[in-house]
Parts: structure tokens; sequence; C-alpha cells
């Protein structure tokens, strides 16, 4: 596989990140390629959440630099989809599928400007992505949780992005929609580069095409094995990780390239 | 009945005080529905508060009160929105200061004014029996001006009041638009303090979206239905009081108060109404029912 030849979407240098005086981040350094689909494991508190942050602009590295298709995070981010970590929100809030994923085009719909027909166009071929098009007219509040979380990759999608970024994709989904939206992302990389970044080890190593560990320091080869320096470094026990029902292929120790291009 | 109404509407005041209340709640239904949907309640009581420095400024350098309180809320919404927008933690420690010092300000203001400050109390307490018609059009004027901001930069303000982050990643200036909301904000107060008074601004600008957010499905149809719970509100208010004799933005309020526990009221026996004779495959809407309470305003 050479990666030479195919275009860098995202590119961290030496990235060191965190806050006030607490540095979260150590040396980062990662390369995002067109079409990769690369899945991001780690413990709770690792640094999952301020990567995310960091790539999209919204926290700068206390060292180091982003680039988004060789722009700054600030700039280069309107490039990316981003798909927020479910939260608990106001199910009360007045606002339907189709207003919520029209949110998407704000970046190519300036201030001042209305929503087009070409808009309309590209929000409703999102949500039919997803299979979401016929809840269009629902309350957000009255969906789902993993049905939410379609609408939110439909959101993401209609920003016509070069790279989807999802964080924790199927954190308080139920396990049925879980597989369904891994198979969702698994159909979308065919177009779209795709980074996830999850705690749910299990999930992640069966559907992306390459892994990484990330807790303070990342452990990236561009490869789909979890090597078992990466999960010492990472977890400290590669029996605990097992132990979660990682599939037995994920931590074979010879490389299979099944599934790459 | 209908005799003493008709005779009430002979009145300049009485006309005055009915326009005046239609206007108002026309503002507080549409910035009031995004104050609410942004949860950002507090920010407004410090605002509504801290005008009451310009009105003391005002009589102290001998000018137009109101123009006092618009410029001082103007730049206390500014202050406080900036305060909100760079200092992630203690904002609201920040804006509960300056909503204290404001009012203070404005109280020593007034005492070291000589002579007769008679009509101090409308300032907190509301005056809308005795609001002249130049007042009128000035409130038309800045009912329009916040129609035409919320029109133009609506699907911007909708997305920061969903989801902030996602706004700011598509690159929306969501300080700007922030700092716009909270300007608008302040021009609210400064209309509704004529009606209601500084004190009961907050009820009036939170208490119809709080009733029309569970009645409508888009924030649009919110801003619509708030207004008209408004003006059913400030009507009612205004007449009880014209009627019982009583001090009318209090009356106002008190009004707004019924009309919001009745409206829990009716929720609350909906909801276990439902509970009993919904069929299975609606639970995911009844879901969304139960949670409706979860959210601390």
């Amino acid at each position: 596989m050479s990666m030479q030849s195919v275009p860098e979407v995202l590119s961290i240098q030496h990235v060191w990140a965190g806050y006030d005086h607490e540095t979260i981040l150590e040396d980062i350094t990662l390369s995002v390629y067109e079409h990769d689909f690369i899945g991001l494991i780690g413990p709770n508190g690792g640094g999952k959440t301020t990567l995310v942050k960091v790539i999209l602009g919204l926290l700068r590295p206390q060292r180091g630099e982003v680039r988004i298709l060789g722009q700054r995070a600030r700039i280069g981010r309107r490039f990316i989809g981003y798909v927020p970590q479910l939260a608990e929100f106001d199910r009360a809030f007045p606002i339907s599928v189709w207003e919520v994923a029209c949110m998407g085009r704000l970046v190519r719909r300036g201030l001042f400007r209305r929503y087009t027909a070409a808009d309309n166009a590209i929000v409703e071929m999102a949500l039919r992505r997803v299979a979401m098009l016929e809840y269009r007219h629902r309350p957000i509040g009255t969906l789902s949780t993993g049905q939410r979380q379609r609408v939110y990759i439909a959101r993401a999608l209609a920003t016509e992005p070069t790279l989807l970024l999802l964080d924790e994709p199927t954190a308080s989904v139920d396990p049925e929609m879980r597989t369904s939206i891994y198979e969702l992302l698994q159909m979308l990389n065919q177009q779209i580069t795709i980074m996830l970044i999850s705690h749910d080890v299990g999930a992640i190593a069966t559907y992306v095409k390459t892994v990484g560990c990330l807790n303070r320091r990342l452990y990236y080869h561009h490869e789909r094995q979890i090597t078992s320096e990466m999960l010492e470094a990472v977890y400290r026990c590669p029996i605990d990780l097992i132990a979660h029902g990682v599939p037995h292929r994920v931590v074979a120790p010879h490389p299979q390239q099944k599934g790459e291009q | 009945m209908i005799d003493s109404v008709i005779d009430a509407l002979q009145f300049d005041f009485m006309r005055n005080a009915l326009l005046a209340g239609v206007l108002v709640s026309i503002a507080c239904g549409i910035i009031g529905t995004l104050v609410v949907i942004n949860r950002i309640v507090f920010i407004s009581g410090g605002i509504a508060h801290a005008a009451y420095g310009g009105v003391g400024l005002a009589y102290f350098f001998n000018f137009d009160p109101i123009l006092g309180a618009i410029t001082f809320s103007l730049a206390s919404a500014l202050g406080m929105g900036l305060v909100q927008r760079t200092t992630r933690q203690r904002s609201d420690t920040i804006i509960g200061v300056l909503w204290a010092v404001g009012m203070a300000l404005g109280i020593i203001l007034i005492d070291l004014t000589p002579g007769y400050k008679a009509d101090l109390l409308s300032y907190l307490f509301g005056s809308i029996l005795s609001v002249p018609t130049s007042d009128l059009w000035l409130m038309l004027a800045l009912n329009l001006i916040i129609l035409a901001a919320v029109t133009v930069l609506f699907k911007e303000l909708l997305a920061l009041s969903f989801d902030e982050t996602f706004t700011t990643v598509a690159n929306v200036p969501v300080n700007v638009i922030y700092l716009v909301l909270v300007v608008l904000i302040a021009l609210t107060v400064v209309m509704t303090m004529r009606v209601v008074g500084l004190i009961m601004v907050i009820a009036l600008l939170t208490i119809p979206p709080a009733i029309s957010e569970h009645l409508v499905r888009h924030v649009q149809q919110m801003m619509i239905v708030s207004s008209i719970i408004g003006v059913v509100f400030t009507m009612t208010g205004l007449w009880l009081s014209y009627f019982l004799n009583l001090t009318s933005g209090a009356t106002i309020i008190l009004v707004a108060g019924c009309g919001y526990l009745l409206s829990l009221t009716i929720r609350f026996a909906l909801r276990s109404w439902q509970s009993r004779h919904v069929p299975v495959d609606a639970v995911a809407a009844e879901d969304s029912l139960t949670s409706v309470e979860t959210p601390v305003r």
C-alpha cells in the first residue's frame, strides 16, 4: 500500500495540547489520507476529546501544528464533517430533523444568505443516505438516540466534507443500532475519508481499516492490527482488552490486509 | 361590563397602554424565545437590573431616563456578553456582580440628585398606564429592529441555540451573533421596563416561551405563539388591574404566573392520561415527554 500517491487530508505534526498547565496530549503526529477509515481507541481521560478539539481548531495546541488540506485548523475545519458525541439535550427544543440537517449548509451559505434549492437538494440527499429522509418532519426530540446520531451524520454529510470526524459515535446507542451505524459508516467510506474516536474497542476493530491507540501519546502505524506494544502502552494490561471482546483476528500477530484498497 | 370597557377605551392612557402591551409582547415573544432556548435567562436578568444604573445616570446628569437606560443596558449587555464568551468559568458570578453593581449605582446616583423624584418607582415596577404616544413610536421602531435582525440572522441564531460547537466549526462568527443577541435582549428589556418594570422583565421574557415551547414544533412558531400568549397575559392583566384598581405591572406578571401554572397542570394531566391510554408503539414519543421535565432553566 503506497501512501505517497494518495493525498493527505489531515496532518498533525508533533502536537502537544492541554488546558492551562496540564498537558493531555504529548507529541501527537498523525497523517490521514484520502479514503482512510481510522479508528482511534483509548481509555477515558486519554485525550480523545482533546484531540478532536485540537483538530477542529477549538483548542489551540501548546506546540505543534494541525493542517487540514494544507490550511490552518481554524480555516480548514470547514472541510470536516463533525459528528459530536451524543450528549443529553433539551428534548423540548422545537426543531425538526430537516432543520437540524440544514445546519450542515451553514458552511457554504454564509451570513445574510438564505438556503437555496441546491442546499435543499444536498440536505435531502444526506438524509436519504442515512435512511432518515422519511423522518424529516419529526421533532428531533422524539427520535431514539441511534436515529438522532444518524441525523447528526446527515448534518455532517450536508457540509460536503472531505473528512468525516466522529466523536464516540455509538456511546449511548443500543447494540443493534450500533452495528447499523458502523455499517453505514463503512458504506460512506467508499466516498469519504472517515476518522472516529471511541472507547468501543470491539466495534472499531471490526469495521475500520486502520486502528490507533491514544493515551496521552498516539500509537498509530497505519495498520489494522493493534500490536501488543500499543496495547501495553495504552491499557497497561492486554488481557483486559481481550476480555472486552476484541475479535481475535485484530490481536493476531500476523498482518492481514483484507479490505484495504 | 362591556360598557365600562368601552368607557375605559375613551381614555388615551388606556388605548396607549393596550398598544404598549401588544408591542412589548411581540418583542418579548421573539427575544424571550431565544433567551429560553439558549438558556440565558440569568444574563437577561443581569441586563435588566443593570439598566437601573442608566436611569440613575440620566437623573444625575439630567437627561431622558429612557435614553440612559438604553445606553446603559446596551453597555452592560455587551460587557456581560463578552464576559460570558471569554471566561469559561465563573461567568455567572461576574454577571451577578454586574447585576447588583449596576442597580446600586443607579440608586446612589438618584440619592445624589437633588429635587423631587416622582416617577422613580415606575422604572422598577412599570407604569403601563402612563406611556406617552412618543414612547409607542419608539417601541414600534425597536420592534422593527428586533424583527429585522432576527429574520436576517435566523439560521445562525437557530444553529447557535441548538448546537454551538457545530456552528463554530461551520465557521459561523458565533461571538458576533451572540453579541447581537444580547444587544437585542437589552433593547427588549428597555421596552419592557415601561410596562412591567425592570424587576419583572424576566417574567414577561420567559413565561410565554416556556409555555409555548411545548405547543409547537419550530422555533418560528414558538416566537409567534409566545407573542400571542404575551398579548393575552398583558391584556388580561391590564383589564384586571383597571377594574380591581391594582398595580398593572404586578397584575400582568401574576396573570402570566397563573398561566404558567395552568399550562404545567394541563401538561401533567395529559401525560398521566396518555400513559394509561397510549399503545406500546408510542413509547418513544412518551419518552420524550417524560424527559421534558429534566432541563433546569
